[in-house]
């Protein structure tokens, strides 16, 4: 590693900010080159970038929550039985 | 089918009071929200309170909602507003934005240090169950206005734009937490899983 690269290199610390917008495609392409430019020059800023994208992925690997068959059941009968009294006093009214 | 035209026909069919409209409405949302709301309270009872207030809550008004393209982050500030509600009755938490110095790594060691890539974990259930528990607790670990930025964006896949929406927050300050999110758990993954570079993709 060269002396200009590292974590505390005024050059890393410009990559470090903008890493997220780069995995999320939100960069002009100007900017993506060179952030690329400098991850081919510094080992530290590659590795780092590669463990934030791993990072992503493993959230975004998470499986999802399900509601609860009894929950929505009782939900909807909660909304069922709303809107029956509702009916019904619109029908008395008159 | 597209998804914008199914929503269309949802509001369409709420507006008209259509019977049948709910019981969809919950198909739809009810386990997004509930799912949100899990990782968000971090309690699956909670959770539960939380989706069913917010699902009739949301339902009452989901007819104010004008542009179908909207209905998921409206959803997702009615059940965002329910989680915050929720956790301020229970503690003052911080609201310190954190700065990038405290979350830049110690040093190349520190930057080099990997963690394994979601697709090439072994197809054993007991590694990627590891790494579920490591990002549940990475997520767990984030303050709420950092969590549910990640939330919205990395799990439950909106936009910035509609994260930004959901949380009335301007697009650059989604960004500036998502980042920093991203990086706490990074950090909490590299603590849990972290591979040194000699034992990088040998993660036994």
């Amino acid at each position: 590693m060269s002396a200009e690269h590292g974590p505390g290199a005024q050059r890393c610390r410009e990559m470090f900010a903008r890493l997220s917008e780069y995995i999320d495609g939100e960069l002009d392409p100007e900017i993506c080159a060179v952030i690329e430019g400098h991850m081919d020059d510094c080992a530290p800023c590659e590795a780092f970038l590669e463990s934030l994208r791993r990072t992503v992925d493993l959230a975004r690997d998470l499986p999802p929550h399900e509601l609860p068959e009894g929950v929505a059941r009782e939900l909807v009968e909660a909304y069922r039985r709303t809107r029956e009294s509702r009916d019904s006093r619109e029908s008395d009214s008159p | 089918m597209d998804p914008l035209e199914t929503d269309r026909q949802l509001l369409e069919a709420i507006r008209r009071d259509d019977p049948a409209a709910f019981e969809e409405f919950v198909r739809r949302y009810g386990s997004r929200i509930y799912g949100f709301g899990v990782r968000v309270c971090g309690e699956p009872e909670a959770a539960k309170d939380v989706a069913q207030e917010t699902l009739l809550q949301a339902f009452r008004s989901v007819k104010d909602v004008q542009e179908p393209k909207a209905l998921r982050s409206w959803l997702y500030r009615v059940v965002s507003n329910a989680c915050l509600m929720r956790r301020r009755k229970r503690k003052h938490e911080p609201r310190r934005e954190l700065s990038l110095d405290e979350l830049m790594p110690g040093g190349p060691d520190e930057a080099g240090i990997q963690i394994p890539d979601a697709a090439d974990l072994p197809d054993v259930e007991a590694a990627r169950e590891e790494a579920r528990e490591a990002v549940h607790a990475g997520i767990a670990e984030l303050s709420p206005e950092y969590r549910m930025v990640l939330l919205l964006r990395d799990i439950e896949q909106l936009s910035t734009k509609e994260t930004a929406d959901a949380l009335e927050l301007n697009e650059s300050t989604v960004k500036m937490r998502l980042h920093r999110a991203r990086l706490m758990l990074r950090k909490v993954l590299v603590e849990r899983l972290g591979m040194t570079p000699e034992k990088k993709g040998n993660p036994s």
